[in-house]
């Protein structure tokens, strides 16, 4: 299961020390997340992102996806009218499982983040059996 | 409840925490997909050139397969379905965010465009359409003569 981890004092605070913002603002993605068997499978919306921009770590049990949005401009074109704006994207979570990272499988297509973050075999559940005395 | 330190107003948003706890309790009492969708769908973006226009839209999760254009005249439609979401045995949703179902979306152009001369392309699950003016429908500059 993954918890989210807000960042209390603004969305700035999550961004390295000094690093300049990327291409305006930073969006948090939308994100489907689910459990399949033994793994935890977090699919996160990225549009515009290329999949060689995309940035996912894990350390200990905090999870951050990021995606940097190249802003593409049509040549020759101004902007007449916007209903979304573009931007980077990013989003934090913590895992409460331990996750087996040689069997962490990612995958992005069509601006999707698919990741199948399969339990570790200390983290299964196991069965105790209760002797009799 | 933790108290929150707002940063320095002005370049941040002081309503951030606010629609976030908005959206946590969203979730908390809708087990289900929150009907979060506006009833415009999707959010496009207009680029004016010379003669000629371009449309773009995000549509992440969707194969060019998915979608259909239609253009007539001064109307543009999109129209698209989500593949669908996934199922299966033993499947515990946590959280349900993004879109799924079936859009569509008619917009009125400026101008009339040529149906024979648009370019749609669609990357990484951004579609953009560049259309031209049809050359019957440019303004032209009329020469006046002197008397």
């Amino acid at each position: 299961m993954a918890q989210e981890l807000a960042p209390q004092a603004g969305p700035d605070v999550a961004r390295g020390n000094g690093e300049a913002g990327g291409a305006g603002p930073t969006f948090t993605p939308a994100v489907d997340i689910f459990e399949q068997g033994d793994a935890t499978i977090i699919i996160a919306d990225m549009p515009g992102v290329a999949p060689e921009d995309v940035e996912v770590t894990l350390e200990r049990q905090v999870l951050t996806l990021q995606g940097r949005v190249k802003p593409e401009v049509p040549e020759g074109y101004r902007r007449l009218s916007s209903e979304y704006r573009e931007g980077d994207y990013l989003r934090v979570f913590t895992l409460s499982d331990d996750v087996d990272q040689s069997r962490i499988n990612a995958d992005f297509r069509n601006g999707v983040l698919r990741l199948e973050l399969p339990r570790s075999a200390e983290a299964q559940p196991r069965k105790i059996s209760v002797k009799a005395a | 409840m933790r108290p929150t330190t707002f940063p320095s107003f002005g370049a941040l948003d002081p309503f951030a925490d606010m629609r976030r706890m908005q959206a946590a309790m969203n979730r908390l009492f809708d087990g289900t997909r929150t009907p979060t969708r506006p009833a415009t769908y999707p959010p496009v973006n207009f680029w004016a050139g010379q003669d000629s226009i371009v449309m773009t839209a995000e549509l992440p999760g969707l194969s060019e397969d998915d979608i259909e254009l239609t253009v007539k005249d001064r109307m543009v439609s999109i129209r698209g379905t989500y593949p669908a979401e996934e199922e299966g045995e033993g499947i515990v949703w946590h959280r349900r965010e993004r879109a799924g179902g079936t859009f569509l979306r008619s917009i009125d152009l400026p101008f009339r465009v040529d149906p024979d001369r648009i370019e749609a392309r669609f990357e990484n699950g951004v579609l953009s359409v560049e259309m031209q003016r049809p050359e019957d429908d440019k303004p032209r500059r009329i020469q006046i003569k002197a008397a």
